[in-house]
């Protein structure tokens, strides 16, 4: 089974690999699935006061369709709202990367990994919000 | 680029030697070899005939104990499904090992829907097991066991001629898969107890769709049931007119594995040590899987560590190797080989296995150590798992989302 070019592009050039700083309140970091099952996904967002990806990272420990498959998805939601970004779907990325029905849980688990990083990203702050309302009623 | 071919395991290219060969089998000396009453049969008769020599050679055998076949699965399927029915008044167990190729493991899968028993047994991390293992087994109904010579995904070598003994000590038929040791390293099926053994043309610079299997004929003489039925070829084991050329080749390259096996294995072996000493010069976190001597000449089973087996494959992709990876079988599992080894799933995903053969050059290693050096350092850089071990996490015990 041959890769498509695109995955290959991705593979060898892959887009924003790297890391954030975790705990920074306006980062969502998104981590899915285990080394065991063969892929584990990182994907990180920073994001503006208005909601907006103003970058994002990723690391991925997988085969060439999930590399790419998380390569695409920091590419896809760089300059997109959260919620622009929830839109995305696991089939545009087959599409896109042209991925056999084999490798279509790669693209699945890259559509998480954006999910996780904007929960993530949200519940900071929720958190912040909450901790500034117990700080004023004080 | 450069084209480097490190899959022997799975396959071999054929010798021009043994086409040579086989090539007049095709053309002027097509006979049947069943055809008793013609120059035609007669040549092709003698061609067979030769074949099994240099066959049996290899092996210590006489050329009447050698039954063709069209590889080892029929080969293994033949000894195994042929003494379960043959001996089945004797009794109905048998035993061998987890990580047997499927073509020993679903046959006695089969057999066992059928009323027999088998006894897996478990390999110890070396992918090796012991002949006391074998030893608590063996029961009064036990009428084979089946254990591979040397396996094909670490190259691991059994303890063959103690195993040997101890069957011959309890009166239990002996069969070994040697299809990856026949022609690598020497074999004798006297001084090693082997009453069964397979082999495959392919994987020693031979034709695809031939090989054989050894059936003692002496001390004790061993009978099979056939699995195929038909004009009675092969002592009645195997029916079905003989695949002369394929036979040719068979024992062409029988008889230059065995003429070369002294020198071969020796640079072979100095190939396949150089290539882990490169590797494991320039890279941290890599591991050797199966036995580090008792080992196959040309297997190199390596695990690297926070990067998974095809991403790594498609990295190098002018070299051909293969991997336990999940992502390269049909299944998604991992290698159940490696797996079996009890190492954890994530060290399967990572591995790679190289396989050098009679073409391999110092330059292809040396190669194949720059390739693979520059694409575990590319990947790493990407890896969450390998971050996560700088940083002084260990990534097998984190928690984990599984899906
Ligand atoms: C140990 C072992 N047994 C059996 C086989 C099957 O051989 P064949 O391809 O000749 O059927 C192979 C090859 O894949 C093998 O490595």
């Amino acid at each position: 089974m041959a890769y498509s070019d695109k995955v290959v592009d991705h593979y060898q050039h892959p887009r924003n690999v790297g890391s954030m700083n975790q705990s920074a309140p306006d980062v969502g970091t998104g981590i899915v699935g285990a080394p065991e099952c063969g892929d584990v996904m990182k994907l990180q967002i920073q994001v503006d006061d208005d909601n907006r990806i103003i970058d994002a990272k990723f690391k991925t420990f997988g085969c060439g369709s999930a590399i790419a498959s998380s390569s695409l998805a920091t590419e896809w939601v760089k300059g997109r709202t959260l919620d622009q970004a929830l839109q995305i779907r696991n089939t545009e990325i087959v599409k896109e990367l042209a991925l056999p029905p084999v490798k279509i849980h790669c693209s699945v688990l890259a559509e998480d990994a954006v999910r996780a990083a904007i929960a993530d990203v949200k519940k900071k702050r929720e958190r912040a919000e909450a901790d500034k309302e117990t700080v004023s009623t004080k | 680029m450069r084209a480097v071919y490190l899959d022997n395991n799975a396959t071999t290219p054929v010798e021009p030697r043994v086409l040579e060969a086989m090539l007049p089998y095709y053309r002027e000396h097509f006979g049947n070899a069943a055809s008793r009453n013609h120059r035609y049969g007669w040549i092709a008769e003698e061609a067979v005939d030769k074949a099994r020599e240099q066959v049996a050679k290899v092996i210590g055998a006489s050329s009447k104990e050698i039954i063709w076949t069209s590889g080892a699965t029929e080969g293994n399927n033949t000894a195994i499904l042929g003494v379960a029915r043959m001996y089945a008044e004797k009794g109905k167990h048998m035993v061998t090992c987890k990580i047997e190729h499927k073509a020993v493991i679903d046959p006695c899968k089969f057999l066992e829907t059928q009323g027999y028993e088998v006894t897996w047994l478990d390999p110890d991390q070396t992918g090796c097991v012991s002949v006391d293992q074998v030893r608590d087994a063996i029961r009064e109904d036990t009428i084979l066991v089946s254990l591979m010579f040397a396996n094909n995904e670490i190259g691991t070598i059994h303890p063959i001629p103690e195993i040997g003994s101890l069957c011959k000590e309890k009166g239990v038929l002996f069969h070994t898969d040697a299809t990856q040791a026949f022609g690598k390293i020497p074999i004798d099926v006297e001084a090693m107890g082997i009453d069964l053994l397979t082999m495959s043309a392919h994987k020693i610079y031979g034709p695809k769709g031939a090989g054989a299997v050894y059936v003692r004929r002496r001390k004790p003489r061993v009978r099979l049931q056939p699995i195929i039925y038909g004009g009675g070829h092969e002592r009645g084991i195997r029916s079905g007119t003989l695949n002369v050329p394929g036979v040719v080749g068979c024992g062409a390259a029988a008889e230059i594995a065995l003429q070369e096996m002294p020198t071969e294995s020796v640079r072979i072996a100095r190939l396949r040590d150089r290539l882990w000493a490169g590797l494991n010069e320039q890279l941290s976190d890599i591991t050797m899987n199966g036995h580090p001597e008792h080992r196959l000449p040309n297997t190199l089973n390596v695990s690297f560590l926070y990067i998974e087996g095809e991403s790594l494959m498609m990295g190098i992709s002018d070299i051909a190797v293969s991997s336990g990876s999940a992502c390269t079988s049909a299944s998604l599992e991992p290698s159940y080989v490696l797996k079996g080894l009890g190492l954890g799933e994530d060290l399967a995903h990572s591995s790679i296995r190289f396989s050098l053969g009679r073409f391999t050059t110092q330059e292809d290693i040396d190669y194949t150590i720059d390739q693979v050096v520059e694409a575990v350092n590319h990947l790493r850089e990407m890896s969450p798992l390998y971050e996560m071990a700088q940083a002084g996490v260990d990534p097998s015990t984190a928690e984990w989302q599984r899906h």
